[in-house]
């Protein structure tokens, strides 16, 4: 089990260790720095930070030791375009190995809408050019920032090509040449609050985060903004999840590492509101595949609670008995069964944006 | 030659902010002087299309500068130029 938690905040990288049992910080790293992601690569005792200075813009730094010292290495630029009316890099949403067997490969989405690959550690970075170029990126559009964003990147750990791919507001995508060609991945995910014609339409659509099974990997699930949906063909098709409680709106979804079946969700209100259901905070948690679900309660407030959970706030690790997710109010809960009693780190954080262990 | 004058905010971010004079007879030229003694500055100033950064602002002797995607405002020897990040945020 990983006795290692990062935590990606408003103000800075929180790095906790588990320790008798208990969660604690041992430091922190940027502080004052918005970080939007964090990627552990503990094999290689590696670990990125991905700052968005308000002032001076987006920042990629790199520790070689752990975490102890981090250099800072390139970021991703945008196309110029002769007018000066081109994109500028807005914000690291995603950050992934791109090939396991070649750790210093990297994928990243960012907003607004780009995906760029490294093949050396964050030394260098390139434009994915066929899927910039494609007509249907031109409708993406922002779903929770100004812009449309690439938040998840799920490579198939039978075939490094193979990479799925999703975008708030541009759907579901699929490459199996490592990027060379793209196409739409979202069959059956819709999202009924759009115009009759539209809500089947495959790069309308606002999957809010997406997993993979990492022993079943054709196994997906999406928490979308309509609900929650999960592929069982490799995203060739998706399916409706329904009847979750206390509601299907929510940010973060984990899928068990051996068990496709099992999955977990932080509800809340939808839309406007954005706050646990009733004041009450809890994790939904199935293990028959969405046919029906638990609603998690034990140790979380259920009371007069407003935190809400990041995309990236929920992590797993890979026994899966290992939780952890941090909310907008700086509260962080952990579980080491699999979601029956959480605890709460003793302390008040920033707005959390990140979790990831490792 | 101009001096730049860069904010203090920098220094954090492991630049060495002391006041130096660069030749150049726009703010582009006099900034271009400078991030080729220290290339990692050019991202914390400019954006990818070399636009100003929107929460950075420059003076010129004083006056705020006109053109912020450009930077064709015009310098002159033994102009001061201030280079700060914006009061926001929080």
């Amino acid at each position: 089990m990983s006795d290692r938690l990062w935590v990606a905040t408003r103000k800075g990288v929180f790095d906790l260790r588990l320790r008798n049992g208990k969660w604690d910080v041992e430091r922190v790293s940027f502080l004052a720095a918005p970080t939007s992601m964090v990627l552990p690569q503990p094999a290689q005792n590696r670990v990125y930070a991905a700052l968005n200075h308000g002032h001076f813009g987006v920042k990629l730094h790199r520790s070689d030791d752990d975490g102890a010292t981090w250099t800072e290495v390139a970021v991703p630029a945008y196309p110029k375009a002769e007018d000066g009316t081109g994109d500028s890099l807005m914000q690291i949403w995603a950050l992934e190995v791109a090939d396991p067997n070649r750790p210093e490969t990297l994928w990243t989405g960012t907003i607004p809408g780009g995906l760029f690959y490294s093949p050396d550690a964050g030394a260098t970075w390139t434009l994915n050019t066929t899927l910039w170029n494609r007509e249907e990126r031109k409708g993406w559009f922002g779903g929770g920032a100004d812009k449309p964003g690439i938040h998840s990147i799920c490579v198939d750990p039978r075939n490094h090509q193979h990479v799925l791919m999703a975008v708030s507001c541009g759907g579901v995508w699929r490459t199996e040449d490592a990027g060379q060609t793209w196409a739409l991945a979202a069959k059956g995910i819709f999202a009924e609050y759009m115009p009759p014609e539209k809500q089947f339409d495959e790069n309308i659509q606002d999957p809010h985060r997406m997993v993979r099974c990492p022993s079943n990997p054709d196994v997906l699930w999406v928490q979308h903004h309509n609900g929650v949906f999960r592929t069982t063909d490799n995203a060739r098709s998706w399916s409706h999840v329904t009847g979750l409680k206390p509601s299907s709106f929510g940010f973060g979804v984990v899928v068990h590492p051996t068990k496709s079946d099992t999955a977990w969700f932080v509800p809340a209100v939808k839309d406007e509101t954005r706050v646990p259901v009733d004041g009450k905070l809890s994790v939904t948690r199935t293990r028959d595949g969405g046919q029906s679900c638990e609603v998690l309660t034990n140790g979380l407030p259920q009371k007069y609670c407003y935190d809400l959970v990041f995309r990236h706030a929920l992590d797993i690790d890979e026994t899966g008995d290992n939780l952890a997710f941090g909310s907008t109010t700086g509260n962080l809960w952990t579980t080491s069964n699999g979601g029956d009693e959480w605890t709460a780190l003793p302390y008040h954080l920033p707005p959390i944006y990140a979790v990831r262990f490792g | 030659m101009a001096t730049i004058d860069w904010t203090p905010h920098l220094r954090q971010h492991l630049f060495d902010t002391s006041r130096r004079s660069y030749s150049g007879t726009t703010l582009a030229a006099v900034l271009a002087a400078a991030f080729t003694d220290e290339p990692r500055l050019r991202g914390y100033v400019l954006d990818d299309q070399d636009r100003l950064r929107q929460h950075v602002t420059i003076f010129i002797n004083g006056s705020a500068i006109h053109d912020r995607l450009r930077l064709t405002d015009v310098v002159a020897d033994n102009d001061e130029i201030y280079v700060f990040q914006a009061l926001s945020g929080g």
